[in-house]
């Protein structure tokens, strides 16, 4: 963004305060497009004839200082790159890194097929949604444009999920786009080696390309600017990621390089979203669990530093898992407030006979909770007791989490166990066991300790509730 | 000499012909070839030019590779121009990449050595030296002139642990000496952690006494630098580190903690006292963090080179956000010049052994995709978040399962440069067989 004030966005819009956006004033909107946290568009006024020429010179100004690439058709369609920031506490990043996972076209069809379910049904619940893998990228092992057409046309049948199309063969890459074309695939690469013909493919057929200079930032940003100069800008780099020693570091490095020159320099010319392929970490020698602990850890590497989109191979859940929590990780917004609002929460439709839990208000304790109360169709009462912001075990290490603190928060929503219970009994945290005999004195209420993690409630229920009269 | 030779020619030529090559077909000297779409062209081709350009100008290419003559480039450029009216450039228009270094990261961050050896009075074999930075870690700014160090947990009586953990230290789990011993041994600890967590008076409420015996016996078995961490009970921690600080007199250890919620004063006497560091520990609050390093030096007088920073690690997908960016934000304050900042850090790794996707046998959710065999879920969980970490700024882990100390070093070192390994030819990486 070239602009960073809302009064600067304030010169460029209708000035009519119509509220047309939902915002009170052109003023406030321009705070949230600052922000990001509206579009432009979202003006409608602004989008009318008169007023086209302000649009489009704010767009420019606007436009985020890496570019945004879009891969796929549909629902799936990905989107990366649109950063402004070099830190994420600096505003947030955007557009989280795409994770692609590899097929190739000498699989065997049933294994091609299985893979292909298994990348695109993988996910994960967290917070609200679920976590899950975006792309497949589909390898020319075969060196046969025929092999790699059918193999591509195999994959679409099985899959929404966008294609990664790879070979540096040109004539490889014509025989996918034969197929896969018009839904906007990926090219992964054109190189100085081949860049003639896969430019013409990308002119021809109208799809965003890799960039792949290994170890040699002159002829990334070469190509670069000769694809710019073609009127390309759906172009993602592949500096290369080495997969170990010091040329892991050099990779390293590149990453950094870039993305500095793209957004504290702003050297439009580079300021593209960056590639890496963690896969690479399955060319040097190990056992299958030793090359997919590496893989995941290139991956997180180039999650925290610039990667924005990523070529995996392994499809183990503890290597799937943790790239997807870590990209989550990094991308999460820091605006968004880390604390619910501290009040007891009805899961469900509780009853009389309905259990009261204790949790604390930080958001993802909170959500966590909830959610595996939820999803396990357990009516009850939650208090998300008020500690800052800080989840079970750091309150009760620094002390914002107390028998008597739990006391008052009941107090304070006049939550009354008497009238709203047939038990008189709360739930503490296993995390919080060591205050169970304080609250017990505090509330003079019968006090049990839950498990230490709130997956296991389901089971501790079972065994321990309804609580046995004493 | 120039040869002229017009599309309508070319057409004419090979019209009705079913060309596959042309033998004994030389052409020297250079050659023109004009797009005329005016007249005498075959109607066929006009119909081609107008609706079907990509055709034509493949056409032309394979004539051309037919007479050997080497036009592709010509003729490539001539077909995007006509595809899309853009004109592909013959070569590549060569540019050099440059970028600058930061030039606000004037303030080093303050070099602190763990560790005594006989010539500063201690019985250590080495010593640790963290911090020293002039940039974020492994930037080509300045280099990172100390590598990152992990320091094992050792605890003073049998805790529950998670089962990938467990299986390493069944056979030491009663003894912190053996216990320490295997770690710098076997798991190539660089540090050793011993938590006197039994003296926690809800658990054993062992004396100050004993646990500083167990301290004795630890710095007995071993010769690396040693942390020495409370029980984390504010009213009890004060008098056990007092206790602790003064056995280990001269080693030049690490107590763990000062925090803010307990009497930090007592335990920054004791380390000024006996000669130690101390670890600043705060709760995810660069705040509070600030507040804490300022007291510890103004109000205590805690020497810059004796206080290293825990401003707290939450695992990954349980926090690690808040804990990351605490971390750079920290980091970045102190190299652009915020002296009550411009600290080493310290991060508790093992933290992550309490995400549940370290330890669960499968997702309490339904919906949720299998998560395969757990023991190789908490070892990563603790390198992931370790990592993650270490990209912030922090310099010293205090880590737990035997392989993520293994990966953690590994990848540590890479970045800092100081491991070398064969390289590989990624430039092929495509077609690999894996
Ligand atoms: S819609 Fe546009 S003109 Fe109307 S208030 Fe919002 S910003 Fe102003």
């Amino acid at each position: 963004m070239k602009i960073n004030s809302p009064l600067e966005v304030y010169k460029y819009l209708p000035q009519t305060n119509c509220g047309e956006c939902g915002e009170a004033t052109c003023m406030a909107f321009g705070s949230h497009v600052i922000d990001r946290s509206l579009q432009l568009e979202d003006c409608t006024p602004l989008l009318e004839d008169k007023f086209k020429k302000k649009y489009l010179e704010l767009s420019e100004l606007m436009a985020p200082e890496i570019r945004e690439v879009t891969i796929g058709v549909g629902e799936r369609a990905a989107t990366v790159g649109g950063d402004d920031v070099l830190y994420r506490h600096q505003l947030t990043f955007f557009d989280q890194p795409a994770l692609a996972v590899d097929v190739w076209d000498t699989m065997s069809e049933a294994e091609l097929v299985e893979r292909v379910k298994f990348i695109t049904d993988f996910k994960k619940f967290y917070v609200g949604r679920f976590l899950r893998m975006d792309m497949i990228a589909v390898r020319c092992t075969s060196g046969d444009p025929g092999t790699f057409r059918e193999t591509v046309s195999k994959v679409m049948e099985n899959t929404e999920l966008p294609l990664i199309l790879c070979s540096l063969d040109p004539e490889v890459l014509k025989a996918g786009l034969e197929v896969a074309g018009d839904n906007k695939p990926l090219l992964y690469a054109a190189t100085k080696d081949n860049w003639q013909a896969v430019a013409d493919l990308v002119l021809e057929h109208d799809v965003p390309t890799v960039l792949f200079a290994p170890d040699d930032l002159d002829t990334l940003k070469s190509l670069a600017g000769t694809f710019l100069e073609m009127g390309r800008q759906d172009l993602i780099l592949d500096p290369g990621t080495n997969p170990q020693g010091t040329m892991l570091r050099e990779s390293f490095e590149n990453f950094i390089k870039l993305r500095r020159a793209g957004i504290k320099e702003g050297q439009r010319d580079i300021a593209f979203p960056l590639m890496s392929v963690p896969m690479t970490a399955y060319l040097t020698a190990g056992d299958e669990v030793s090359s997919s602990y590496w893989e995941t850890v290139l991956a997180s590497v180039f999650t925290v530093r610039y990667g924005d989109i990523m070529i995996l191979h392994s499809i183990e859940p503890f290597a799937l898992l943790p790239e997807m929590h870590i990209r989550d990780t990094i991308y999460t917004d820091p605006r968004t407030p880390v604390k619910v609002e501290p009040k007891v929460y009805e899961v469900g439709s509780p009853g009389k006979d309905a259990p009261v839990i204790v949790t604390t208000n930080f958001a993802l304790t909170y959500y966590t909770v909830e959610s595996d109360l939820a999803s396990n169709g357990i009516d009850c009462y939650l208090l998300a007791a008020d500690t800052d912001g800080l989840g079970v075990e750091a309150a009760v290490a620094g002390g914002q989490l107390t028998g008597q603190k739990i006391n008052d928060e009941f107090k304070k929503v006049d939550f009354d166990f008497h009238e709203k219970t047939g038990h008189n009994t709360i739930i503490l945290p296993g995390l919080a066991a060591r205050l169970q005999g304080d609250l017990e004195d505090a509330t003079g209420l019968n006090v049990m300790v839950g498990p230490q993690d709130s997956g296991q409630i389901p089971p501790w229920m079972e065994k321990n509730w309804p609580p046995k009269p004493k | 000499m120039a040869k002229k030779i017009k599309i309508s020619e070319l057409g004419s030529l090979f019209n009705g012909m079913d060309v596959e090559s042309l033998e004994g077909v030389t052409i020297e000297g250079d050659i023109e070839l004009e797009m005329d779409t005016a007249g005498g062209l075959d109607p066929q081709l006009a119909y081609m030019l107008g609706h079907e350009t990509a055709q034509v100008a493949q056409h032309l290419i394979n004539i051309s590779r037919l007479l050997g003559y080497p036009v592709d480039q010509l003729f490539g450029a001539m077909a995007q121009a006509a595809v899309s009216g853009v004109t592909r450039p013959q070569e590549l228009l060569r540019s050099k990449f440059e970028v600058g270094r930061m030039d606000d990261w004037k303030n080093p961050i303050q070099e602190v050595t763990l560790g005594a050896t006989s010539a500063d009075g201690g019985s250590r074999g080495s010593t640790v030296t963290l911090g020293g930075e002039n940039a974020l870690p492994y930037y080509f700014d300045s280099p990172m002139p100390h590598r990152n160090f992990v320091t094992m947990d050792v605890f003073d009586m049998a805790i529950g642990m998670a089962k990938a953990v467990k299986v390493n230290y069944e056979d030491v789990i009663e003894s912190p000496a053996e216990w320490a011993k295997k770690v710098v041994k076997d798991f190539n600890a660089d540090m050793v952690t011993i938590h006197l967590i039994s003296t926690d008076p809800n658990i054993k409420d062992t004396s100050p006494k004993e646990a500083a015996e167990t301290v004795a016996d630890v710095l007995q078995a071993v010769d690396v630098p040693i942390v020495i961490g409370g029980s984390g009970n504010p009213e009890k921690d004060p008098e056990v580190l007092e206790k602790a600080a003064e056995v280990a007199e001269g080693e030049r250890v690490l107590l763990a903690s000062a925090s803010l919620n307990l009497d930090y004063e007592r335990i920054a006497r004791a380390a000024n006292q006996y000669g130690h560091a101390v670890l600043s520990w705060t709760q995810l609050e660069i705040n509070a963090q600030k507040e804490l390093n300022r007291k510890l030096m103004k109000q205590c007088d805690v020497k810059r080179e004796d206080i290293i920073m825990d401003p707290t690690t939450a695992a990954l997908g349980y926090g690690l956000d808040y804990a990351y960016t605490n971390m750079e934000r920290i980091r970045l304050a102190g190299l652009n010049g915020d002296d009550e900042l411009s600290f080493p850090m310290s991060s508790g790794t093992t933290n992550a052994w309490g995400a549940r996707e370290s330890w669960m046998v499968k997702s309490p959710l339904k919906e949720d995709s299998d998560w395969g065999p757990r023991e190789y879920r908490g070892p990563i969980w603790e390198i992931v978040t370790g990592l993650t970490l270490a990209l912030a700024g922090n310099d010293l882990f205090m880590m737990m399962h035997p392989g993520a100390v293994a990966v953690i070093k590994e990848i540590t070192q890479s970045l800092h440069g100081s491991l070398e390994r064969d390289t590989v030819d990624i430039s092929n990486w495509v077609t690999a067989e894996v």
